[in-house]
């Protein structure tokens, strides 16, 4: 064992959440973005700048508006969601939804010209335009979602707020470091932040060269 | 273009990584940097005229929470000239502080962590300053019925014995530690679903027992400077009460002004102000002064 098993809980945790966002995120963003790219329609460009705008969404801002609307007083109070790790999954596809659609969008609109009349002529509807186009620009939603997922993973402000950092309950890797600096244990701060990084690359480096090859290795 | 198609996902998986490094790395070293600048200018600074001095203060975050040092810091600065910088910590980190040398004076509430912060050498003058007490909240309900409990540690067994929800600071600060305490005198380890470690502050603790309708130990003036729908259920336990300290640490470079601003804490003018504080905005004081050396 090469941590006590109370670290490989956080760990666990850590994965567990951000997975899952990313996942809900990409079934939201994805399709978004790529409409998004495809088709125009007033007011997209108010739409567009918004999504830009919060792709930068600031995680403490995003922490409190959960937490307020899922307060005990709050308007969704009543499903006593707060300080729950699904609380941390709703924060964290709220900072991840934007990342992901815009970064479909601009990787569709790249491969747009060239598929477009392609598809339609061979008589596809707007949802099969829409899948292959998105076929095509796998590699650009891609790192996108590879993207997302490092900034989801090593969030801090969100996760805190809304999931309160409870032992064996919401702690994550993030929180716990921010627990150990205030607590004066820099080394096992550090030794978290390690891990961290480690998981990110070791998560990284499987999501971008293994689901890449499969996917090219399909296509041929 | 094979080798490209090889070479791309690679490059990506980099710049991903870098990405993610670079978002991932804040996170831990956000502490550090602070303390290092707090070195730097300890060490730049070698007692020069006392109009540019500075030194450091780590305290814990109810001091600084409950606006107590909004009075007293800026009253010992414009008498003495020199400038406080105040970091708010819980006490494990200020102890801490104090150990690396990041900070010259220590105003903190762990009795036996000060104790033995002066016993291994690192402080001298250690004061005793001023107390308030800890209160033990819960919901208006009160499921376990702490409030009919003769002391602290009763309270804490009814709690066990209902498994009515706690919540625990769990950060190692000086609340957290006076909550272990009384665990241990009531001979129960606190584990199961009902007890949750919140590892945060005492006002996101709070914050946290209120939303969940659990109980918890706080200290008075961060309660009161809280609206809550929390009730005080116990308070005027002798074990609860809250002594706080203040400690020069002995390493500090500026041991003149550290001294000055024990003196100025435990002197006529900062006990008279620590007496006063509060009894406006919450009609008593939140801190009692009592000092005396140690």
């Amino acid at each position: 064992m090469l941590f006590p098993p109370d670290v490989w809980e956080i760990i666990w945790l850590s994965l567990k959440v951000t997975t899952t966002a990313i996942a809900i995120g990409m079934l939201i963003g994805i399709p978004f973005g790529a409409f998004l790219g495809l088709y125009s329609f007033p007011g997209k460009r108010l739409i567009v700048v918004l999504v830009y705008t919060c792709m930068g969404l600031p995680p403490v801002l995003v922490g409190v508006i959960v937490y307020l609307l899922l307060s005990r007083y709050g308007p969704l109070g009543s499903l006593s969601l707060l300080f729950t790790p699904q609380a941390m999954v709703i924060a964290q596809v709220a900072l991840v939804t934007p990342i992901l659609a815009g970064l479909t969008m601009s990787a569709v609109q790249e491969k747009e010209r060239a598929y477009r009349e392609t598809a339609k002529s061979l008589g596809a509807s707007p949802i099969q335009l829409i899948a292959t186009i998105v076929r095509e620009a796998r590699t650009g939603i891609w790192s996108g979602a590879a993207a997302a997922y490092g900034r989801a993973i090593s969030e801090v402000g969100a996760v805190m707020l809304v999931g309160g950092n409870i032992e064996h309950h919401t702690r994550v890797m993030t929180t716990a470091i921010i627990l150990e600096t205030r607590m004066g244990n820099f080394p096992a701060a550090l030794q978290l932040g390690l891990v961290l990084l480690a998981v990110s690359f070791l998560f990284n480096s499987f999501l971008m060269v293994g689901a890449l090859n499969q996917w090219k290795a399909k296509r041929r | 273009m094979k080798p490209i198609r090889i070479i791309t996902p690679l490059l990506m998986s980099m710049l991903i990584l870098f990405l993610a490094a670079c978002s991932a790395a804040p996170a831990q070293p956000a502490a550090a940097p602070q303390q290092a600048s707090s070195t730097e200018t300890a060490a730049k600074q070698p007692q020069s005229a006392p109009a540019d001095n500075e030194i450091v203060l780590a305290t814990t975050t109810s001091t600084q929470d409950s606006g107590l040092l909004d009075v007293l810091i800026p009253a010992f600065e414009a008498k003495s000239g020199i400038k406080v910088k105040v970091v708010a910590v819980g006490t494990g980190q200020a102890i801490k502080l104090g150990e690396d040398g990041n900070a010259d004076v220590l105003l903190v509430h762990s009795r036996s962590a000060e104790d033995a912060f002066v016993s291994k050498g690192f402080g001298v003058n250690a004061y005793d300053v001023m107390y308030n007490q800890f209160l033990i909240v819960g919901p208006a309900g009160d499921p376990a019925g702490v409030t009919s409990a003769k002391t602290a540690a009763d309270a804490f067994a009814r709690i066990a014995e209902k498994q009515a929800l706690f919540i625990s600071r769990g950060d190692d600060s000086g609340t957290d530690k006076k909550e272990k305490s009384i665990w241990k005198e009531a001979g129960i380890n606190p584990d199961g679903t009902w007890y949750l470690s919140s590892g945060q502050g005492m006002g996101a603790t709070l914050q946290m027992a209120d939303e969940k309708q659990a109980y918890t130990l706080t200290d008075e003036a961060t309660f009161l400077s809280r609206k809550l729908n929390l009730q005080v259920l116990m308070q005027g336990d002798k074990s609860l009460l809250n002594p706080y300290g203040i400690i020069q640490v002995k390493a500090t470079a500026k041991p003149d002004a550290a001294m000055q601003l024990i003196q100025f804490f435990v002197g006529d003018d900062g006990q008279k102000l620590i007496g006063q504080f509060g009894k406006d905005t919450y009609g008593k004081s939140l801190f009692v002064p009592a000092a005396k050396k140690r």
